[in-house]
């Protein structure tokens, strides 16, 4: 007896059950693009993006492991090594204590671990120190727009001669766009500091976007290839096909890959505590689902409507029509229209 | 039964598998035995506790460093770390330009002042000395006058072009006005350090006594190949007690040293014959912009060593000998970034990055069993011996490479976790799908594994593209990240090829799998098997009923109490199913 949800799969399968990813691809593709309109004025109107220490530069302690949360500790602390320094503090996990200032020489970083150990009554081992140089996040995000760039003509080409049409590449490309957009204006919504680590959970997006969209593709490919010949759908029919039969597969995916990033979010960030791995979980989370969300809703569609077109493709899809008003009760286009 | 050819590949594919983990064993075994291995991999600071301090060149606007002098800067201040003591450190390029300097546990300040005192060295020829240091004159007033700083319309280009580094034709009247006013109390915020090598340079000594107009320079301090401390000796080879730091000099810094020591060694002669003292007899160690030591120059050096003599006691002999040697970096450097992890800090990371990845496994394994019923144990198996696999290979590249774990490492491992698990995902699915066309069990493997495997390659190409692009291009944790993606990758192809395909394909002649029990997660009935497609409807392909039968017997043998008892049930399920 088949459950509800294989029985959904087999529905799709076959084309008893359809949804209409590219035959309403205006409302899908609309409602993207306002999202993408929102995500791009949110840091605009907002006032952009909260910046981590790395992108700012400056000095920052974490004390770990205290019995009172008192900001103005920390501020004491800081203020007694250099008067007229701006302390940011923060709470993490309870009972920590983030303090960000200016940039401190070595000796004044030394005093301040000394004052935050004294005043929290901590050992000086449970303070970690960072100075970072403002140069240094930009370093690191350059770097990583190098290797996005590189990255994605390489990925162009790859896809284009895997799948024997740039359009392909096209629409993967501009889906991973729309899957970066998405994300960053999250983080520009939330007001989350973006750090290095946020800068690789971007990467890891773009290259979930992309793994996921091949997945769907080829069995597009696989479809729109196999019914060349036949009369039996229209291209657009024949990707919407595709697209049905690897539902099942882009939700299992899509919830197995969420759940330990999910596991890493709540269990690790907010019950332990670790900063990092809450600055990379949270943009994988947020990536992992616009990214399956995408490829079905953002990556097909737009791939249909950038073929259709064609002039080979357009007469293929006028035959199918003409045969299709011949024969009018055909069982299965009537439900892959429907 | 004979064994047919797809159960022939696919015992050898296990075989090999198997012979892989044990190779990776073994050779983890042996490392750990002989070759210092851990069984553990090593973790990086973030998870270990420990300080990471990134240096950055200071260079002349518009100038780059290269990789050569950037090796050779890592080569000296890995020698610096090592020799005060500590373990375990390493220094490692990052980027084109950057230094990274890893030291677990506590730093303590003299190591940091070691590392950080980075340093270039720089052998310039002195034009003026002045000592003490002044920045002021008596006025014709009488009173004490601050000199002016330079003003921009002071000719600033020698009027004749000069010979040699000690000529006074670079004193320009520009250059004088800026001795002249030259405050050694703002050496440190001057950029003597990043002064260019082929212009004369205003500067001071390092307690800011003297104050000097030196040459451009003439020997660069990457010539000195050793340094050492030790007392003088007489020609009749007895130790005058006299501290001195002897230099060596490679070839090319010789030839070099040869030169200048004769000029400088005439002026000195000319002075004496005179009864004066001039400035120019003078040679200057110039480390990072200041001046470490003046000596004069009152004797010809030839060949590749020489003598400093001065006021040097033991100590400061010994000192300005490290300096030398250890500090004679081709560029000098600035602290980029600092961090330090406390110890309780990175096991706290560890420990929640550790579970938070048991608690995604987990629920992983519980969504797998509940949509692929007996099939998720393919895919939690799978997923295990992927986590064997990985473990070994870290463990092993750890000992072999020089690889460290780090947080961003541990994020890469848990994100892996989804990736790989969607490659059985794939391949399943393309089963159910071909069982959904009406194949029986095994021919649906063999044509399911050979769509799912163009899928797979062209998805995990992707993967490993993008590992690979960022691991050359990216620095410091996202190339930790991409390491372990690259390399989660390779073994989700390798686990999918060698592990779960075989185990399907053998799986798939099991009565259990073959009839489509209905936990078995191929139930063809459930998947709605008797529909063709394009309208076509045709009953699942006919197995004989004497076949079934033999199967159906050796599945009962096989069966478990419970397992008949759920077969009895499902006897009476079946029945409804065909009535759908």
């Amino acid at each position: 007896m088949p459950s509800r949800f294989q029985q959904f799969g087999n529905d799709l399968f076959t084309g008893a059950r359809s949804i209409d990813f590219v035959g309403r691809r205006r409302l899908w593709l609309g409602i993207s693009a306002v999202l993408m309109v929102v995500c791009i004025l949110v840091p605009i109107v907002g006032g952009g993006f909260n910046w981590g220490i790395d992108f700012r530069g400056g000095s920052q302690f974490e004390v770990s492991h205290t019995k009172s949360t008192n900001q103005n500790i920390a501020i004491a602390a800081v203020h007694d090594v250099k008067s007229d320094a701006v302390v940011q503090t923060t709470v993490v996990n309870g009972d920590g204590v983030r303090v960000t200032t200016d940039q401190l020489t070595t000796n004044q970083t030394k005093k301040v671990t000394q004052e935050l150990a004294d005043g929290y009554k901590v050992d000086e081992d449970d303070i970690t120190s960072s100075y970072i140089g403002p140069a240094w996040g930009q370093d690191v995000s350059r770097k990583a727009l190098q290797g996005l760039g590189v990255f994605l003509i390489l990925a162009f080409i790859g896809m284009a001669l895997y799948f024997r049409t740039w359009k392909m590449s096209l629409a993967a490309i501009i889906t991973l766009f729309h899957d970066l957009i998405f994300t960053a204006g999250v983080y520009a919504l939330t007001g989350f500091e973006i750090t290095p680590a946020t800068v690789i959970g971007f990467l890891t997006i773009l290259g979930y976007s992309l793994y996921d969209t091949v997945v769907v593709f080829d069995k597009v490919r696989e479809n729109t290839g196999e019914d060349k010949s036949r009369l039996s759908r229209t291209f657009g029919e024949s990707v919407n096909l595709a697209v049905n039969q690897t539902l099942v597969r882009s939700i299992n995916t899509a919830v197995i890959a969420a759940l330990p990033v999910a596991g890493i979010l709540f269990i690790g960030s907010f019950v332990l505590g670790a900063a990092t791995l809450e600055d990379i979980s949270l943009s994988l989370f947020v990536g992992i689902l616009i990214g399956t969300y995408s490829s079905v809703f953002v990556a097909a569609p737009l791939y249909a409507w950038l073929r259709e077109n064609e002039p080979e493709i357009a007469k293929h899809d006028r035959r199918v029509r003409s045969a299709r008003a011949k024969a009018p009760v055909d069982a299965e286009s009537a439900a892959v229209t429907r | 039964m004979a064994k047919s050819s797809p159960v022939r590949h696919a015992s050898r594919s296990l075989i090999w598998l198997g012979v892989i983990i044990v190779a990776l064993v073994a050779a983890l075994a042996g490392g750990v035995l002989w070759g210092g291995a851990t069984i553990a991999p090593k973790l990086g600071l973030d998870l270990q506790g420990g300080t990471e301090v990134i240096l950055t060149p200071a260079l002349e606007h518009g100038k780059h460093v290269t990789s050569d002098e950037l090796d050779q800067a890592v080569s000296i201040i890995r020698q610096r770390v090592d020799a005060s003591g500590v373990s375990e450190a390493t220094v490692s390029t990052q980027g084109n330009d950057n230094i990274v300097v890893d030291v677990p546990g506590k730093l303590d300040e003299a190591t940091r002042e070691r590392i950080e005192a980075s340093s270039k060295m720089e052998l310039r020829p002195v034009l003026l000395a002045e000592s003490p240091a002044t920045t002021s004159f008596t006025g014709d007033d009488g009173k004490e006058t601050p000199y002016p700083t330079p003003a921009p319309t002071l000719a600033n280009t020698p009027t004749a072009k000069p010979t040699d580094a000690s000529d006074l034709n670079y004193v320009t009247p520009y250059l004088e006005a800026e001795y002249e006013s030259f405050d050694c109390s703002s050496l440190k915020n001057a950029d003597t350090n990043v002064a260019p090598a082929s212009k004369p340079l205003v500067t001071c000594d390092s307690d800011g006594t003297t104050k000097y107009l030196l040459g451009p320079v003439e020997v660069e301090g990457s010539h000195i190949t050793d340094a050492s401390a030790g007392t003088v000796t007489s020609s009749q080879g007895v130790s005058t007690g006299q501290w001195a730091v002897n230099l060596t000099f490679d070839k090319k810094g010789a030839a070099a040293f040869d030169k200048v020591s004769q000029r400088l060694y005439n002026y000195y002669e000319a002075a004496e014959e005179a009864g004066t003292s001039d400035a120019r007899s003078q040679f200057a160690f110039v480390l990072d912009g200041k001046v470490l030591e003046a000596p004069q120059m009152q004797g010809v050096i030839t060949g590749n060593t020489s003598q400093i003599t001065g006021s040097f006691t033991q100590e400061s002999a010994q000192a300005l000998a490290d300096q030398l040697k250890f500090g004679a970096l081709p560029v000098s450097f600035k602290v980029q970034s600092s961090d330090t992890i406390s110890a309780t800090l990175g096991s706290t990371q560890l420990l929640s990055g550790m579970i938070a990845g048991a608690i995604g496994l987990l629920l992983v394994f519980i969504y797998t069993l509940f949509q692929y019923r007996t099939l998720g144990f393919v895919t939690i198996f799978s997923l295990v011996i992927a986590a064997a696999l990985s473990y070994l290979s870290i463990a092993v590249l750890s000992w072999e490479m020089g690889y460290r774990l780090s947080l961003a490492g541990v994020a890469g491992l848990i994100v892996a976790i989804g990736f790989t698990a969607d490659s059985f995902i794939v391949y399943f699915e393309r089963i159910r799908d071909e069982l959904r066309g009406g194949r029986e069990l095994i021919s649906a493997v063999e044509a399911g594994w050979k769509r799912a495997r163009a899928t797979i390659y062209a998805a995990k190409s992707t993967n490993l593209l993008s590992a690979i692009v960022l691991y050359f291009l990216a620095v410091g944790n996202v190339q930790g990240f991409a390491f372990t993606l690259g390399l989660t990758t390779i073994i989700d192809v390798i686990v999918v090829v060698m592990f779960t395909h075989p185990i399907l394909r053998l799986l798939a002649r099991t009565p259990f799998f073959a009839s489509g029990h209905k936990l078995s997660g191929l139930d063809p009935s459930a998947l709605g098997a008797v529909y063709r497609g394009a309208g076509q409807f045709r009953p699942p392909v006919a197995v004989s009923s004497a076949k079934l039968a033999g199967a159906r017997k050796e599945a009962a043998k096989r069966q478990t109490i419970a397992e008949r008892k759920a077969a009895l049930q499902n006897a009476g399920g079946a029945g409804d199913g065909k009535d759908d």
